[in-house]
């Protein structure tokens, strides 16, 4: 029988607002097995944990029930103090009655005699548990970036600072992401390029950096601190060790229709191409899609002009297959479709841009080379109209329910930079709120308004109507004044939602990340643990993890190469001991239970057993504790009852069963 | 509200995957999205950790409804375990139909760990349906009563 102490804890009012935690400490008191139980305000402070560190030595205690927050919150502390106070972690069980009582009832009788319930079936638990021992599993030092935008560029850096090798999975031709489209980034108005372009030729350059550009992870398996990935290096059709980069092919190249990628379809480009010219690697690719020789065999004037002979058509993809100790993902975003906003006339009018469309018209390396003009006409504008929230803050299914965060500022830094170099164009910015936080931030926001005079209009823009005369009718309203308004415009930027680049989707099921509804990685919490995915070895950066802005992405992405870092400086890593065990003597090889691991940790021995005095030899199952996660799968699937899952066994649930039925 | 102790009170087991389920139900209570008292919630690795005798247990011991909630599938933390699950609980659920446990009183459901509104809502919905099946006499086990 053990000697179980129950510690309740009141968790400041968070608890003992709603539940009587006096009650529960008498009543659950008087539960067999129970030799002690007491009630404090913090569990978790120092203070909290040394009383259970003295009950567990002065009462002799064997098991230990903490009924405070969720298991996912404060499990580890408390394992962590009873292991100080001498007694197996895994002797400590947590009954939830924060999240899943105190905070969702109100009435505190209903509430209290939930929570007893809870602490019972915690109790019920610990009095079938054992103690158990973890194993230790070895720790690859590698780590793996997949994304090679400025969050991905600047873990891999990071971490490649600290001595660790890490590779970078890009899917596209260069490394860059969303930055390298930018013109000029906020509050302080520094080009893009200038800071970005120096970090990518550092993250080239590092002795401990590899890049794999235009490849994508296929597969990954294992776990934290072992797993092994399958890299696709697409095929490039251009030998990367051969080619100079000198360009030649790209300007001979007599396929030049395809919509650029990178300017965001505003012109073209060519079908052997770099996506701009700083491109890292600077070695062209070429799209099958578009190139003439691919498709119809006639052509070949690239592998003609090409010096160095690095073209190479038979090029096929290819599978790499590496080992890592962690992986970062760092997948950034793209901007909404704009299907569901018809009424702005994206579709039918050139002069109807997005954000990022204007960041490319704007920028010098850009389609109109820096000149702000209308693409459908090359006219300068004097009159623009930006609509701020077109699918963010969106109450219903057509966007997003979320701020994009950066739409704000960016429309800011557009508006003055616009303002300042074309003093005579009138803009116009209609929006629901203007939400700048952040350092400097509405500093900025207000030089627009107050230096430059842009005009600010609270309220949504309902139509934008192409005229005949290839002039922009925006109808919209002043929710100040409340009036409509019909406003004349050469040119309307569309401040368009930000959402998850679509690969994580596929990404986030291959690491088993879990994931939101909006396709944003979810954190281990939201709080605490910002970088980390719930998946152990799993760690977020940027974009991905949810909307934010450079400095921001930037810092997000150190914080993630420092848990990297942390985890790779081990040499071991202690493995979940909950893991399956199969009874010898109830076994009789079916093979059932290794048809259901999805780990293939199940393999068959044969045996001598002693079954009651009948000696024989008996093929029976094995399992690898190494290679066991403790799913549970195979119990459920044995047909005999053999297998078991330490920490949760059938014997433990049926007794919380019980104990909530009683 | 003050409890009418006329009312019924049904016993509702919830199995809760730890990885996406017992931390949506964790969401919902930090968000203070209230669904009645009488779920209580059982963590499990895995949603193909619930052996069918856990839940005819349950039924045996008098509970009213038992739900099973597990990661969306294709989003399990172990990959497959749901999709085990997902066919022994239809299996499972046909079953009791069969032997008179209605079909409402078994539910499985699909909660992510971003889904707080999802576990409160899918919680109020089956407790709801429970309520209005009444008490559950067909598998319990007279010995097993109090």
């Amino acid at each position: 029988m053990q000697r179980i102490g129950v510690f309740v804890c009141h968790c400041g009012s968070n608890i003992a607002a709603t539940v009587d935690v006096k009650k529960v400490v008498e009543v659950i008191g008087m539960e067999p097995g129970v030799v002690y139980a007491e009630d404090y305000q913090y569990m978790c402070s120092e203070a909290g944990q040394e009383k259970i560190a003295a009950a567990i030595k002065e009462k002799n205690l064997t098991g230990v029930v903490v009924c405070s927050c969720s298991p996912r919150m404060h499990e580890t502390t408390f394992r962590k103090c009873a292991e100080k106070a001498g007694i197996n972690p895994y002797m400590v069980e947590i009954a939830n009655i924060r999240e899943q009582c105190s905070w969702i009832h109100k009435d505190m009788e209903e509430a209290t005699k939930k929570a007893v319930i809870l602490a019972r079936a915690a109790v019920a638990k610990v009095n079938l548990n054992t103690p158990l021992q973890p194993g230790e599993s070895r720790v690859t030092k590698r780590a793996l970036v997949i994304g090679g935008g400025i969050a991905g560029i600047q873990t891999a850096l990071d971490i490649a600072d600290a001595g660790y090798e890490v590779d970078i999975v890009e899917k596209t031709p260069s490394i860059g992401g969303r930055m390298s489209q930018l013109d000029k980034t906020f509050p302080t108005l520094d080009c893009s390029a200038c800071i970005l372009t120096p970090k990518m030729v550092d993250a080239a350059a590092h002795d401990k950096i590899k890049i794999y550009s235009y490849s994508e992870v296929e597969n990954v398996s294992g776990f934290v601190g072992d797993f092994t990935v399958d890299i696709r290096k697409k095929a490039r059709y251009v030998d990367m060790d051969k080619c100079t980069g000198c360009g030649a092919c790209q300007e001979k190249c007599p396929s030049k229709k395809t919509p650029s990628e990178f300017n965001r379809g505003l012109n073209t480009r060519s079908a052997i191409y770099t996506p701009f010219a700083q491109a890292i690697p600077n070695v062209p690719v070429i799209d099958p899609n578009a190139c003439i020789k691919l498709k119809t065999g006639k052509c070949g004037v690239c592998s003609k002009v090409c010096q160095a002979g690095a073209i190479d058509y038979e090029q096929k993809d290819e599978i790499i297959t590496e080992k890592y100790g962690a992986i970062v993902v760092a997948t950034g975003f793209d901007i909404i479709k704009l299907d569901n906003y018809d009424e702005y006339a994206y579709s039918q009018s050139k002069d109807v841009v997005t954000s990022l469309e204007l960041e490319r018209i704007m920028n010098a390396a850009g389609p109109t080379k820096g000149h702000l003009e209308r693409l459908s006409d090359g006219k300068a504008p004097k009159n623009i109209v930006f609509i701020q929230c077109v699918g963010s803050r969106c109450s219903d299914n057509r966007g997003k329910s979320y701020c994009s965060k950066i739409c704000c500022m960016y429309t800011a830094k557009h508006a003055m930079l616009i303002r300042d170099k074309y003093p005579d164009t009138n803009v116009t910015v209609f929006y629901i709120d203007v939400r700048t936080p952040g350092k400097n931030f509405d500093e900025f926001y207000r030089r627009a308004v107050e230096e430059y005079h842009v005009n600010y209009i609270k309220g949504q823009v309902g139509k934008v109507a192409p005229q005949p005369d290839g002039t922009l009718m925006v109808h919209g309203v002043d929710l100040i004044d409340g009036k409509q308004i019909k406003m004349e415009a050469d040119m309307v930027v569309l401040a368009a939602a930000i959402e998850p680049d679509p690969t994580v989707r596929k990404l986030a099921t291959m690491l088993t990340a879990s994931i939101d509804t909006n396709n944003f990685l979810t954190e281990a919490h939201a709080k605490l643990r910002p970088v980390e995915s719930p998946t152990a070895g799993v760690f977020l950066s940027g974009v991905s993890q949810g909307p934010k802005d450079i400095p921001e992405t930037v810092s997000q992405a150190g914080a993630a190469a420092v848990k990297v870092v942390g985890l790779l400086a081990k040499d071991k890593l202690l493995t979940n001991p909950c893991t399956a065990q199969s009874d010898e003597l109830l076994c009789n090889g079916c093979s059932t239970c290794a048809n259901v691991c999805p780990y293939g940790a199940i393999s068959y021995e044969d045996k001598l057993i002693n079954d009651h005095g009948i000696r024989e030899t008996r093929r029976v199952a094995q399992v690898n504790t190494a290679l066991c996660h403790g799913c549970g799968a195979c119990t459920v699937a044995c047909p005999s009852g053999a297998m078991d899952l330490q920490g949760f066994s059938n014997r433990q649930i049926i007794a919380e069963v019980d104990a909530i039925c009683r | 509200m003050p409890i009418n102790n006329e009312e019924f009170r049904p016993k509702i087991v919830a199995f809760c995957c730890n990885w996406c389920s017992y931390a949506g139900a964790d969401l919902a209570g930090s968000s203070r999205l209230a669904y009645p008292a009488d779920v209580k919630i059982i963590r499990v690795p895995c949603s193909c950790r619930v052996n069918p005798m856990f839940i005819l247990r349950a039924f045996e011991k008098g509970a009213d409804g038992v739900i099973m909630c597990g990661c969306h599938p294709g989003d399990c933390h172990y990959s497959t375990g749901n999709y085990y699950a997902r066919r022994r609980m239809t299996l499972l659920f046909s079953m009791l139909d069969y032997i008179g446990v209605e079909q409402g009183r078994t539910r499985v459901e699909w909660v992510s760990a971003a889904e707080g509104v999802k576990f409160s809502t899918t919680m109020n919905e089956f407790v709801e349906k429970i309520r209005s099946l009444g008490k559950n006499v067909r598998l319990e086990d007279l010995r097993c009563r109090n």
